[in-house]
């Protein structure tokens, strides 16, 4: 087994993910499976090969940077309009520190 | 005016010569997208508003003698992962559900600009994540050509909209084949350009190392044309790559004679099917037009789905992280502490697909498995990306399938996630190099149901890619 149930609790809390019992199990035997399948990357022969983070393509390494020029930024109204919960310009969440 | 057989041109045609002016071409089309809508339910809501206020400008340039610009009165649909400023961008997400944009993409402002006009928002996977269209929040979306079948994913709802005849192009968003696939499944046209081709500004991030957005149309002309429109550095976006655009829809239509296709020999060992022969008589196609045919080798392929899965899902766990009931309109009930709700928010608000990417995607960056999954991954990648800069070495473009099988049923696949994955074998590849990729109308089954073919070509050489297409085009693909 690849991944047992404990550790799928451990990553969704990483995630911030709450995820029922069902899900725990469910999600429990996808990810065996799929890991299982991506455990076969430990064949393939790497070395000296270096890791692809981005497409990389002939150019300079500060051709596609903007000018520091500053550009109006959205504005709070706007920024604030989508909020689930919002106040004297602020987006409004949970106490965080508890006494 | 038969709104679904128009093309750009022909729009322009009948603007120039006042057979009909934007406003009524924009009133008609939304009209007649809305009433075929509910076969497919490929649109998830339109904007009327916008589309007549871009339909009055270009009224009123034709009227001063103005150019209106490339796709001048031209309905266009847009995946509703691409935000527009004031029309709800949903993702196909709950958690987004009522999210109006304040801002709109990059795409979508040059769209516009050229006179073309967003019809509507096109239903998708829940964050393009997905290979049929089943995942979105808001319900499936059904092939316009076999209603019992799906239009594939994650772009199903451009791509049933374009061949429905609801819009005459569409744009989609590509990471590792959510263009390609559903324009196969649906029988037209869809471009995933080189990386850093098209600003992804306003794209909602899954992938960022993968990201793509690309059109889709009932012709290759029509793509090349939204591409050229959309294509180009953009200040607001710096993986947009600073390179000329060529004019793509005038380079088209010349002979393909000369030109050196690989055929790679580890795409066609699976495809003892209806598929595979009907892409071995696309070969012969091209073949009979002058091409030269060679096997080529690209062994890391093998590998690519595991590669994407852990990239992919590693660069997702890491964007889907900002929805967590602070800015995105969307908060659970369940806040007792801040904690609760961030994981309440997005368990209640995620679906399966997208909590089973961010579950692997967190994993595989988790402290002790980082080198073992995502720096393994990285270093596969570079060895895909290889196998094409070797091929390109000795050919102008690869062709391979696009799915290894046509549109399958609703609810056929949506209980084995890993075989829903390998499917995307022959569109990853070509993801994880970042070059241009297309699906092309190959030919049909004995079904009736359409097989795309796919041409791959090296960083930034769309225009040979556009002209392989256009010469299978004309010769009628292979039926």
């Amino acid at each position: 087994m690849k991944i047992t149930e404990a550790e799928v609790r451990y990553v969704a809390d990483l995630a911030n993910l709450k995820l029922t019992d069902t899900e725990v199990a469910r999600f429990q035997a996808d990810l065996d499976g799929i890991l299982e399948h991506v455990a076969s990357l430990n064949e393939v022969d790497t070395e000296g090969v270096q890791p692809m983070a981005q497409v990389l393509y002939a150019a300079g390494e500060t051709d596609t940077l903007r000018a520091d020029v500053p550009v109006p930024p959205l504005g709070n109204a706007a920024a604030l309009a989508n909020a689930p919960q919002s106040g004297a310009g602020y987006f409004k969440v949970p106490k965080i520190i508890e006494r | 005016m038969e709104i679904p057989s128009l093309t750009i041109d022909s729009v322009r045609e009948g603007l120039l010569s006042k057979r009909f002016s934007a406003t009524e071409l924009a009133t008609e089309a939304l009209r007649f997208a809305e009433s075929e809508n509910p076969k497919t339910g490929a649109y998830l809501h339109f904007s009327p508003e916008r589309a007549l206020a871009t339909a009055g400008r270009v009224d009123r340039q034709i009227a001063q003698g103005e150019d209106p610009g490339a796709l001048a009165g031209v309905p266009v649909a847009v995946k509703d992962v691409i935000v527009t400023e004031g029309v709800r961008t949903t993702c196909g997400s709950k958690l987004l559900a009522n999210y109006i944009p304040p801002y709109d993409a990059t795409a979508v402002i040059r769209i516009e600009r050229a006179g073309g006009i967003i019809v509507g928002k096109t239903n998708c996977d829940e964050f393009a994540m997905g290979s049929s269209t089943e995942n979105s929040a808001f319900g499936p979306v059904r092939n316009p050509l076999a209603l019992d079948r799906v239009p594939g994913g994650s772009s199903g709802g451009s791509a049933a909209a374009v061949a429905q005849g609801t819009a005459v192009v569409a744009l989609g968003s590509d990471t590792g084949g959510s263009i390609r696939q559903p324009a196969s499944f649906c029988g037209v046209v869809g471009v995933t350009p080189t990386y850093g081709r098209v600003s992804r500004y306003g794209l909602t991030a899954f992938a960022s190392s993968l990201d793509h957005i690309g059109p889709f149309a009932r012709s290759v002309k029509d793509a090349a044309t939204l591409l050229r429109v959309m294509a180009g550095h953009d200040p607001a976006d710096s993986t947009s790559a600073d390179a000329p655009v060529p004019d793509y829809p005038a380079l088209l239509g010349g002979s393909v004679k000369g030109l050196k296709l690989g055929l790679p020999r580890e795409y066609l060992k699976g495809l003892k099917s209806e598929t595979g022969d009907l892409i071995h008589r696309g070969v012969e196609a091209f073949r009979s037009l002058g091409c030269e045919i060679r096997e080529i080798g690209m062994p890391a392929t093998e590998h690519a789905i595991a590669c994407y899965y852990i990239i992919a899902t590693a660069e997702a766990s890491s964007n889907l992280a900002r929805y967590d009931g602070v800015r995105y309109t969307v908060r659970s009930e369940h806040t007792d502490t801040l904690s609760d709700m961030y994981r309440n928010t997005r368990g209640e608000g995620f679906g399966a697909e997208c909590k089973r990417r961010i579950m692997l995607g967190t994993y595989v960056l988790s402290a002790g498995y980082y080198d073992a999954y995502y720096l393994k991954a990285q270093k596969v990648r570079a060895l895909v990306a290889r196998d094409f800069s070797n091929a390109f070495q000795e050919v102008d473009a690869v062709v391979a399938p696009v799915s290894p099988f046509p549109a399958f049923r609703l609810g056929e696949k949506v209980d084995d996630p890993l075989a829903m994955y390998l499917s995307d074998i022959y569109t990853i590849t070509g993801s994880l190099a970042g070059i241009p990729c297309m699906s092309v109308p190959c030919g049909k089954t004995a079904g009736g149901l359409p097989v795309g073919m796919q041409l791959l070509t090296r960083h930034f050489d769309e225009t040979t890619m556009f002209r392989l297409a256009n010469a299978l085009e004309t010769a009628g693909g292979v039926n």
